[in-house]
């Protein structure tokens, strides 16, 4: 049975209300909380080290699979290696996560090792939460990895949102794309008090129409810190665009770091940065509708990280 | 001529008392208005027309609190409003429509009414307001209101949030502007039939005309107020006189 706690991080993080439809597999505190596969999707354990194997067998449509990891307690270091392998055609949308409550004084922390190998025509939506709660001192820290192989034509869109409670977290994606692969990647981070968020992109356009287009938006208030920092490498006739939109509040920092590495001279490649405190102008029209500045600044924000 | 509003038992809605603004620039002080004094009544539309520079987004931005006058007082209702804020004022009945709609990242048209219709936010109602500045609100109500909108979209759509507030006092700083033809006459019975009272920055003869007072304002002071005929009857004697004098 499963207890408040964890209901409440099964619904921040995964969206989930109930027991998914569908596949999934639910880890606990470091273990199996429960699992369900079907004929298409093999939900595999590893034997070598912590972690699963998620196969989805070729021209799979319509199908989710669930993999929220939730952690309650103090102290606990989960480290999980998890490999998808997507069959060519499919079109499956993937919600993975994490949450941690954490009331005690010591740390807790979750490192996610995810590899996605993503079969030719394939289409993959990829959502990932990460969320920390809990008012004593222990940290909530969470650490993604991703690594997205993709073959030609396939499609991969990856949402990844952090709303707050998460001390510290380091994100590195890495990404390759044969011709024709389209990547979307929609980042939304927000930090309070003195949390440190870190996002690294590394994208390898490898063939001709390959295509990345990476959005990241981040509120950083009172002393937090974020770090962006993207790298495009363009090889082949290729499109690549980086938007890093940033607003800043109180004393914190935001660093934006664009690369882009044009290997090729039909690769078109875009880092667009802006970084600032809410503009005035947005904050007078919404005052003039009534609202105070400190409900005009949560509705700003609540739009931007909507 | 019609005599709908009768001035005798005209209700004074809103008064301006020597309203001053002055900026230093470069270390020079720079009159941007210079001893403005105005009153508007209940229910009457008030077009404010004057070169580019004049003056005219800086009076109602006054008028909104969105600019601090250097001197004067503002009266709305017989209430002194000059030191209130922006939200005060909007919660007391003023509504603006800027020349230049704001853009946001994130927030959509939705979001908007949301905020300006409160819990009583539902899409018909969404749909009354749009419809009446042309736009199909299912098309619009979700987009973000961020600068793929073109233009004319982002000038309808804050005119009609402006309609949605249903304030007492409406304030449109050019609200033609980027709107097509085809909509322009839509728009001129938008101002027809308001039951609030309108303050109207606008260049067009058709709005001009259809003013209860029209007030022209040249280099930081009032130069005339009267109605639409006075004014372009004054508009036109000037230019005849700047020609007679060889001005260009
Ligand atoms: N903060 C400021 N500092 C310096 N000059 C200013 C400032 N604000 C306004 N001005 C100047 O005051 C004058 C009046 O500006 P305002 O925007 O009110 O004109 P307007 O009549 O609305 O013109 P338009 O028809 O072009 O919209 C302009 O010359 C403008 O450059
Ligand atoms: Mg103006």
């Amino acid at each position: 049975m499963m207890d408040a706690i964890t209901k409440t991080l099964l619904e921040q993080t995964a969206g989930l209300h109930e027991i998914p439809q569908g596949a999934y597999n639910i880890r606990q505190d470091g273990k199996l909380l429960s699992r369900n596969c079907n004929e298409q999707i093999q939900i595999v354990s590893k034997q070598d080290k912590d972690g699963i194997d998620i196969i989805i067998s070729p021209n799979t449509h319509n199908q989710s699979v669930h993999i929220p990891v939730i952690i309650t307690q103090g102290g606990l270091n989960d480290l999980v290696y998890n490999d998808f392998y997507i069959g060519e055609n499919c079109d499956v949308l993937i919600v993975a996560g994490c949450g941690i409550h954490n009331d005690t004084n010591q740390n807790s922390r979750h490192d996610g090792i995810h590899t996605f190998h993503i079969g030719k025509n394939a289409k993959v939506k990829y959502v990932e939460k990460h969320l920390g709660i809990g008012q004593n001192t222990g940290e909530k820290n969470l650490n993604p990895t991703t690594r997205i192989e993709m073959e030609t034509n396939s499609c991969f869109t990856m949402e990844t949102v952090q709303l707050g409670g998460v001390n510290y977290a380091d994100r590195k994606t890495t990404a390759s794309l044969q011709a024709n692969a389209t990547l979307v990647i929609n980042e939304k981070i927000l930090t309070t008090n003195q949390q440190k968020a870190t996002t690294d992109f590394t994208v390898e356009l490898l063939g001709d129409n390959a295509k990345v287009e990476v959005t990241s938006r981040s509120v950083a208030k009172d002393n937090s810190y974020q770090a962006f920092n993207s790298n495009i490498i363009g090889k082949a006739q290729c499109f690549g665009h980086v938007e890093c939109d940033g607003i800043l509040a109180d004393h914190a920092v935001i660093n934006s770091t664009p690369q882009i590495s044009a290997q090729n001279v039909n690769a078109t490649l875009v880092h667009e940065a802006a970084i600032g405190k809410i503009s005035a102008d947005q904050l007078i029209k919404l005052m003039t509708l009534g609202l105070t500045q400190a409900e005009a600044e949560q509705q700003i924000i609540n739009g931007f990280l909507s | 001529m019609t005599f709908k509003r009768c001035s005798m038992k005209l209700k004074i809605m809103l008064e301006l008392q020597h309203i001053s603004y002055t900026v230093s620039e470069n270390g020079r002080q720079k009159t941007i208005l210079q001893d403005i004094s105005l009153q508007i009544g209940d229910k009457q539309n008030v077009v404010i027309t004057g070169q580019n520079g004049s003056g005219k987004s800086t009076l109602v931005k006054i008028i909104m609190g969105i600019i601090q006058p250097t001197s004067g007082k503002i009266l709305f209702n017989g209430e002194d409003i000059t030191n209130l804020s922006i939200t005060e004022r909007a919660r007391k009945g003023i509504a603006f429509g800027f020349q230049q709609p704001v853009t946001f990242k994130g927030l959509k048209v939705k979001d908007l009414f949301k905020i300006i219709l409160n819990q009583n936010f539902d899409c018909n109602e969404c749909c009354t307001y749009l419809s009446q500045v042309g736009l199909c609100a299912k098309d619009y109500i979700n987009r973000p209101l961020d600068t793929k909108l073109s233009g004319g979209e982002l000038k309808r759509i804050e005119i009609a949030t402006v309609l949605a507030r249903q304030a007492k006092l409406n304030i449109f700083d050019e609200p033609e502007a980027g709107i097509d033809l085809w909509s322009f006459d839509n728009l001129v019975n938008i101002f027809q039939n308001q039951t609030a009272t309108n303050i109207i920055i606008s260049h067009q003869h058709k709005i001009i005309l259809i003013a209860d007072k029209v007030v022209l304002l040249n280099s930081a002071k009032i130069d005339k107020v009267g109605t639409p005929n006075e004014v372009i009857q004054f508009i036109d004697a000037n230019k005849k006189c700047a020609r007679l004098r060889g001005d260009k």
